[in-house]
Order: C-alpha cells, then structure tokens, then sequence
C-alpha cells in the first residue's frame, strides 16, 4: 500500500525564508557582491568551476554566494545551471605550450629554460595568521614588475623526450574523446575520459587518492617536471565561417610528472608520465590528477596491479564525483518513513518468534 | 577547414578573437564612444550556451574533454546585406550583439572607423593587461646563485 504524506509545504517554505535571513547573516556587516566575492575569493570560485565543470568566474562567485560558502552545493548550483545551456560544440584543444604563465616552477630542471618562475604562490609563507588582513582599508603592497618574458615557455618534458628518455604522446587516428556530459561512464574507460572525470572530480577525493600512492598504495614515484598556472586561448571552429576563431580565454593549471619506469616486454627503461589539467588557479588539484592519471595508467604501460585502490579504475572513477557522491550519501536523511515502516514491522516479527522459540526452553528449566 | 585561412581570413580571425575575449564592459564603453548605431537585422538572436573546452593528454597526446566555458553566440545583417557573426565568451548578450555589429562593419566602408575605434584600444588594453601580469611573473623569477665555501 502506498500512502501519500502531505502537509510539508508551509514547513518548507518557511525553512527557506530561514535559510535566506540566515544566509544574509547579521544585517549590520556589509552584503557581499559578487565582483566582490570573484575577485577577493578566487581560489573558491576556481574550484567552484574546475568540479562544476564550468568556466565561468561570475556564476561561480554567485553559485558560492547563494549556497553560503558551502562548496559542494555551489558545484552542485554550477552543474544544474549547466545542463541548462545548448552545447554550441568542442574547442580545439587547448594549447599549453603557448600559456601566458604566472607561475611555472619545475622540481626536476632547476636551469629549465623560461626559469622557476614562483607567481603568486603561499608556498614559503609561514602560515602564520596574518592580523594585518583583519583591519580593513589596508592597500596591499605593489607587486614588483621585472621585464617580461616575450616567447612562449617550452615545456619542461620536451626535453626529455628529444633524448627519447621519456614515454611519448601519441595522437590516436581517431582523436574524438568520449564525453561523460552526453554519456554515461562506462568501463573500461580509456585515458581520455578519465582525465575528464579527474578534472571535474572532487579535490578531496582526488588528493586522497593521490597520498594513498606516495604512502605506497601503488607508489609511482612521481617527480613535479613542471607545474605552470597561466591563461590559454580556446579556439573553436566555427561553422557559419568555416575556419577557427579564439572564443575566449580560461586560466588552468597544468601539471605535469615524471615518474620511473623500469621498462617493460615492449619497451625500454625510460620515465613516463601522468598528467593533470585543471581549470583555475588549482594546483593542488591539478598534482593529484597527475599522480592519479599516473596510477591508472598501469595496464598500457605493462605494471603490475598490485591492488592498490588508485590502480583501480572502477573504484577511482565511480567516487570521484562529488555531486554523485553526495546525492546519494545526503538522500538518507530525506523521509523514508514507509521503508523503515517495513523495516520495523519485520525486527519486530523477528523478535517475537525468537522470543517464541525461548519460551517453552525457559519454561522447561523452570519446572 | 584549415585551407580556408586565407590573409583575409586571419584578419577577420584576429578581430572576431579580440572581441570574444573583450570584457563586456570595455567593450560597450567603447562601442558607444564610437556613436554608431547601423540599422540591422537579426538572423540569429543572441544565445547563450556551452561550448566544452579540450585539453591534450601529457599536453601533446590523445584529446579529452576538460570542461564547459559559457559563450553568447549571435548573427546579424546590416541593411546593405553584410553579415556579422559574434562568438563570444560569457553569458552577456549586448557583448555579443556589438561583437556581430563590429564584425558587419569591419567588411564595409566603416572598418577604419571601427578598427581606430574599438579594435586598436582593446588591443592595446589586452596587450597591456597580459603584460603587466608576465612583468609580476618576472619580478618572482628565481636567480640562482651558489654559495662558494672555503677558499676559492
């Protein structure tokens, strides 16, 4: 028997009036703006976009702004509103080699050609609180300007591979990935559409995975050859015009690694690598992806499967996402009151037959 | 596709891609300093929508598809014919519209106005904008140096 519940309405309403008086906060402070909120919390909206999957700072700051700093439920705002918009078509793909870089730093070459190039990093900040940030009105220090580099910076990578010492890239003939937003996942999934399920995949799960490698969960041995934060063209070809225009232009986070290979049947000992690419200003993130796209790669690259759960497609992919993750995990708290109905009628069942089962037992002992 | 790219062509390239990446707002300063309001006709109104963005395995490998970026496309005919397209970045639909006019324009008798105008300061705001980012890039440069110990 099914039987509806109404009566939530005026409930629900009035939780919602709540939850936007509570969502103002203290009318006295200042209301936040969105130019406010992009350009002052920009690693929020970065992330915001990188998991939503959807370069757009403006959407993101409201999306952060509407769901009261609760990341997860912007991404969440960010993916809805998505679904909404008509895909125009596919970019070519992005060129990283002629990024306009901020940052571009390399654990491996420390004379690389374009140089360590820091940017507007917290790496060597103390992380000590600073009360200075707390009085309002304070003009920040004028960053330093030195000349600006002209050419574009080559990739750390390039240079190894010229000596053949590191696993090259291959253009497959048929070049057109698979998309996870016009299908579902399916597996095996190939390296393509897991770099697309890494990128927009929650950044706490993707560090997890990665720390579980560097513990030794399916250690890969990764060195940094290049991390490089800077802004990229998009350009799409257009059909009313019949060649490509640049569209736009989006700020990602590149990283790249080198990581040992003892050589396999088929090929020679040489480095190999894992890659991450992120949208923003996201480097943490972009790290993880790499070391993560690394440990997947075990199969092509004739490893060992030696269990470890970032080996593991099936278990990376499937948990990655954390809209997925938590639709399904916040689900549980919403009225299951007819399930636990049954659950309850039949513990109840079980008891009284348990119970049944005892008596004439006691009953003998009594006697 | 690529033939097509003629020397025409990559001028019109070069515009449509300054346009498209213009902030909305400098743009529509701009574009009304200019005082030109041609009469036209729409062909396709201003719509926003996705276009997803790709990225290449190891930067040079296999294509993947990295995410969505916002864009306003639109298509327009001034009264003399002339077709103007705008494919631009973001969700603002007057941008788009200026973007497809300034395209019409650029194929007329109008285009030294528009690119003395419009094109050239927003160039020169962009190239500015990019290169006071890569002059900060450059002040956090590291200059190695090695300590000599002992005697030299």
């Amino acid at each position: 028997m099914y039987v509806a519940v109404k009566g939530g309405e005026r409930a629900i309403d009035n939780a919602h009036d709540w939850l936007a008086e509570e969502r103002r906060g203290d009318v006295s402070v200042a209301e936040l703006s969105i130019p406010q909120i992009r350009e002052q919390l920009a690693l929020a909206v970065n992330r915001v976009m990188a998991e939503g999957s959807l370069y757009d700072p403006d959407l993101a700051a409201l999306a952060i702004k509407q769901a009261r700093g609760d990341l997860i439920e912007a991404i969440f705002l960010i993916r809805a509103y998505r679904t909404t918009l008509p895909r125009f078509g596919y970019s070519e793909p992005v060129d990283t080699g002629a990024m306009a870089c901020d940052r571009r730093i390399s654990a491996t070459f420390k004379d690389a050609p374009g140089g360590q190039v820091l940017g507007p990093t917290f790496d060597y900040t103390h992380r000590l609180l600073d009360f200075a940030l707390a009085a309002e009105g304070l003009e920040p220090p004028e960053a330093a300007t030195a000349e600006a580099r002209q050419e574009p910076t080559p990739h750390v990578t390039e240079f190894l591979d010229r000596e053949g010492l590191i696993q090259g890239e291959h253009r497959p003939e048929a070049d057109t990935p698979r998309d996870l937003t016009r299908e579902p996942l399916e597996l095996p999934a190939g390296r393509p559409l897991r770099l697309q399920a890494l990128t927009r995949g929650d950044e706490g799960f993707v560090l997890g995975m990665a720390y579980s490698t560097q513990r030794g969960y399916g250690r890969n041995h990764p060195f940094v050859g290049e991390l490089r934060i800077g802004t990229v063209p998009v350009e799409m070809e257009v059909p009313e015009l019949g060649f490509a225009i640049e569209i736009g232009e989006i700020v990602v986070t590149e990283c790249e690694t080198v990581n040992q290979f003892t050589g396999s049947k088929t090929e020679p000992p040489q480095f190999t690598r894992g890659y991450g690419l992120v949208f923003g200003q996201t480097e943490r993130k972009a790290i993880s992806m790499a070391l993560v796209d690394r440990a997947l790669r075990w199969e092509e690259l004739g490893e060992d499967n030696v269990g470890a759960p970032a080996q593991d497609e099936e278990f990376v992919l499937y948990h990655s996402d954390n809209i997925q993750a938590t639709g399904f995990l916040e689900h549980i708290k919403l009225p299951h009151y007819v399930d636990f109905q049954s659950e309850l009628e039949l513990i109840r069942k079980l008891r009284r037959e348990a119970e049944e089962r005892q008596r004439p037992v006691q009953q003998e002992a009594a006697e | 596709m690529k033939d097509f790219e003629t020397e025409e062509n990559a001028d019109r390239k070069a515009w449509m891609g300054l346009l498209a990446r213009a902030p909305a707002a400098e743009l529509a300063a701009l574009w009304d300093g200019l005082g030109l309001a041609p009469d036209f006709a729409w062909l396709r109104a201003p719509e926003v929508g996705g276009v997803m963005v790709r990225g290449r395995a190891g930067a040079t490998g296999a294509a993947f598809n990295l995410g969505e970026m916002s864009v306003t496309r639109g298509s327009l005919k001034l009264t003399d014919g002339t077709v103007g397209h705008a494919m631009v970045q973001g969700r603002d639909r007057r941008k788009a519209e200026i973007a497809a006019l300034a395209d019409a324009l650029m194929q007329g008798d109008r285009a030294g106005t528009v690119r003395k105008g419009l094109l050239e300061p927003l160039q020169a705001a962009a190239e500015a904008r990019a290169n006071r980012r890569a002059e900060k890039a450059a002040a956090t440069k590291v200059d190695f140096f090695t300590m000599v110990r002992g005697e030299a």
